[in-house]
């Protein structure tokens, strides 16, 4: 009879499919809930008015986004002239975020190859090691930092005992000081990708371009690193994305001066003071950056997978 | 075929490895002639890709010296000496098409562009992949990974090349196939070519001389006759083929010849190793040079304990009167009779084909 058990591949097609959309479903949950609503929530919020005492009032307005890019108003009558201000403090945050990652991919990368090349024994340890300050409370570790170079702080008073310097050099509320901040609370995701790559990298390659007459530069620069670069990159990507919407390290470390854009979107939502539409035009301004920053490492990766 | 007494390409003087207290290579030397194919051949673990490794700069001899046509090389790093190595799994780079692979030495050495690119192209002509040149390595089987590699290193045109096992990877038809191609590209190239294997049949087949290595030391060297047909002492001839080892008695060694007594007493002289010695010995004798006889009048008698049909052939295994067992292969022809399990039968052998070893 047609129709009967285990009747041709129809059947068992069905079945699959239909087991595949309950077992798919927590998935598309989590993702909705968690990430689609938070930023359409986000989205829609930005192009509210705002609320004098923080919160929204349900109208239509773009005057989030105007307040953002324009002085005197898009739509007042003098014609509109560009505010500089947030930009700077964007720019500020995309350069500090920028020198961030490249600190610590200098510095990361060494380290990781140095973990990756020790006995496999002895590597678990250097994992740990590098792993081991992260347990520590964020704020903490960033206001010990505060700690260790203000101008009465260890670094200082070690200097001035060693001679090296005659006066403290003031490093708090710099932006040098923002900068060890971001590169100290963000390096151990540089090290950790780069060190998944190293420890994949199959050594004989380095010895077969030195067999092929490469200098150890030529080989770094030729073989090693175009072969780990994905972790590379996913290094730079870890450091940088956080870095830029940081605001712990520029508050604690970098003073009024050395704002953030972390720290302005904070702000509209603290108390009265707050602006809820323009934290909100300000984080999907960042957003869109981040995801800029993202398209571009998902197409590079695409066109290195098609070569 | 490379003569004897062409100029040296390697020199291998006295050379020791040693990993910690662990000897690796000890006192290893061999004399490498211009042009030659010339093989490692060695159970795994003897030292080969150590050796190999050791002529590449990989890896700093513990002492003696390595020369290339008269430089010592010892001391040079990897990128400094002329020697190009096809690694075993190898190592192409990843990230580079097969053209890029090939044209990276050739850059290395300061050639142009232009220049590497016609050299490039040229070579993988010579090994058949000139259609795949702008292929990635991952999109290649493994036979043509292999003759990448194989193109990458004779780019540069070296003087030598080191090849480590470089047919392991491949199954059985295409190893046998590339075996012939890998012989005709040394003749081509005129290239000294040392190739690493563990395989004795790839060793017999492609070589001008081998090598026969066991625990870090060089146990003889010769052609491949040289090597099946006079070995020098057990390792050989137990690696090398199939063979049966006779314990025997020896009176006397004069010159090239020993006196000695087989197991039942009879009196033989056969050829002597150089180094064997008077006392008791292992005779070495070919299992297809053992032929059956009558018990009477024969130089060993034997009880068939195992028959063995290879279809043109017949393993017939006995056990001597001493306990010892012997392997006689036998052709299946109309002319010759094959024993019976458990038949007592003769068993004899030509003067030449026995030859008394260095233990
Ligand atoms: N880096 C090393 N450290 C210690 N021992 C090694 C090292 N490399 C090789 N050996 C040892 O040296 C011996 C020879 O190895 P190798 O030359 O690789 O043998 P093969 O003849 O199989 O190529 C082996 O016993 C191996 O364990
Ligand atoms: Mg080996």
């Amino acid at each position: 009879m047609a129709g009967g058990i285990g009747s041709g591949p129809g059947k068992s097609a069905r079945t699959y499919a239909g087991f595949g959309v309950p077992l798919i479903l927590p998935a598309w949950l989590v993702i909705g809930i968690f990430l689609v609503v938070p930023i359409g929530i986000m989205l829609v919020y930005s192009f509210l008015t705002k609320e004098f005492r923080g919160g929204v009032i349900w109208e239509f307005s773009l005057a989030a986004y105007d307040q953002f890019f324009f002085d005197r108003g898009l739509f007042g009558d003098d014609p509109p002239e560009i505010e500089w201000t947030y930009i700077l403090i964007f720019w500020r945050s995309i350069w500090q975020a920028g020198l961030a990652t490249l600190l610590s991919l200098l510095i990361g990368f060494p380290t990781a190859w140095f973990i990756a090349t020790r006995p496999a024994a002895t590597r678990t340890i250097w994992l740990f090691l590098i792993t081991v300050p992260y347990w520590v409370n964020l704020l903490i570790r960033t206001i010990s930092m505060k700690f260790l170079i203000r101008d009465n702080g260890p670094l200082n008073t070690w200097l001035l005992d060693a001679g090296i310097i005659s006066d403290p050099i003031h490093v708090v509320n710099t932006w040098v000081a923002v900068q060890l901040g971001l590169f100290y609370s963000y390096l151990p995701f540089m090290v950790l990708p780069i060190y998944a790559a190293v420890e994949r990298y199959n050594f004989a390659l380095s010895e077969a371009a030195a067999d092929l007459y490469a200098s150890r530069f030529v080989t770094l620069t030729q073989v090693i690193i175009p072969v780990v670069k994905p972790g590379i990159i996913a290094g730079c990507i870890l450091v940088f994305v956080p870095s830029l919407g940081s605001f712990l390290a520029p508050d604690l470390l970098g003073g009024a001066k050395n704002f953030m854009i972390g720290s302005l979107i904070d702000e509209q939502f603290k108390g009265a003071a707050g602006n809820w539409p323009f934290g909100a035009a300000a984080a999907m301004i960042l957003l869109s950056m981040v995801l800029l920053v993202l398209i571009f490492y998902a197409r590079s990766q695409a066109k290195g997978e098609a070569r | 075929m490379a003569q004897s007494q062409g100029a040296v390409a390697v020199d291998i003087d006295d050379v020791t490895k040693l990993y910690g207290n662990f000897t690796a290579l000890s006192a290893v030397s061999l004399a490498i002639h211009d042009n030659e194919f010339f093989t490692l051949l060695g159970p795994s673990g003897c030292g080969k890709t150590t050796l190999l490794r050791c002529i590449a700069g990989f890896e700093d001899i513990s002492q003696g010296a390595i020369r290339l046509y008269g430089d010592n090389i010892a001391d040079l790093p990897p990128n400094h000496r002329p020697v190009n190595t096809v690694f075993q799994q190898y190592a192409l780079f990843p990230h580079m098409d097969v053209t890029r692979n090939v044209m990276f030495g050739l850059l290395r050495l300061g050639r142009s562009e232009a220049e590497a690119r016609a050299r490039a192209g040229e070579v993988l002509e010579l090994v058949r992949l000139s259609e795949f040149a702008n292929r990635m390595p991952a999109q290649l089987s493994g036979g043509q990974q292999q003759r990448v590699a194989l193109a990458r290193a004779l780019a540069p045109n070296p003087k030598v090349l080191l090849l480590d096992e470089p047919l392991s990877a491949l199954d059985l038809k295409l190893r046998q196939a590339v075996r012939l191609e890998l012989q005709q590209l040394q003749h081509e190239t005129g290239i000294t070519f040392i190739f690493v294997t563990h395989d004795q049949e790839e060793a017999l087949t492609m070589s001008d001389r081998i090598a026969v290595i066991s625990d870090g030391k060089v146990q003889q060297v010769g052609s491949a006759r040289d090597i099946y047909e006079e070995p020098d002492n057990k390792f050989v001839a137990d690696f090398i083929g199939e063979t049966n080892l006779i314990d025997v008695s020896v009176a006397e060694i004069a010159g090239d010849k020993a006196l000695c007594t087989l197991p039942g007493g009879t009196r033989f002289t056969c050829p002597a190793a150089r180094g064997a010695h008077s006392g008791q010995g292992h005779l070495s004798v070919r299992p297809e040079r053992v032929s059956l006889a009558d018990p009477a009048g024969a130089l060993l008698t034997g009880t068939v304990t195992r028959l063995i049909y290879l279809g043109t052939d017949m393993h017939v295994d006995m056990r001597l009167s001493d306990g010892e067992s012997i392997t006689a292969r036998v052709q299946n022809s109309s002319q010759t009779t094959i024993p019976a399990m458990g038949d007592t039968v003769g068993l004899d052998f030509e003067e030449g084909a026995a030859r008394l070893l260095v233990d």
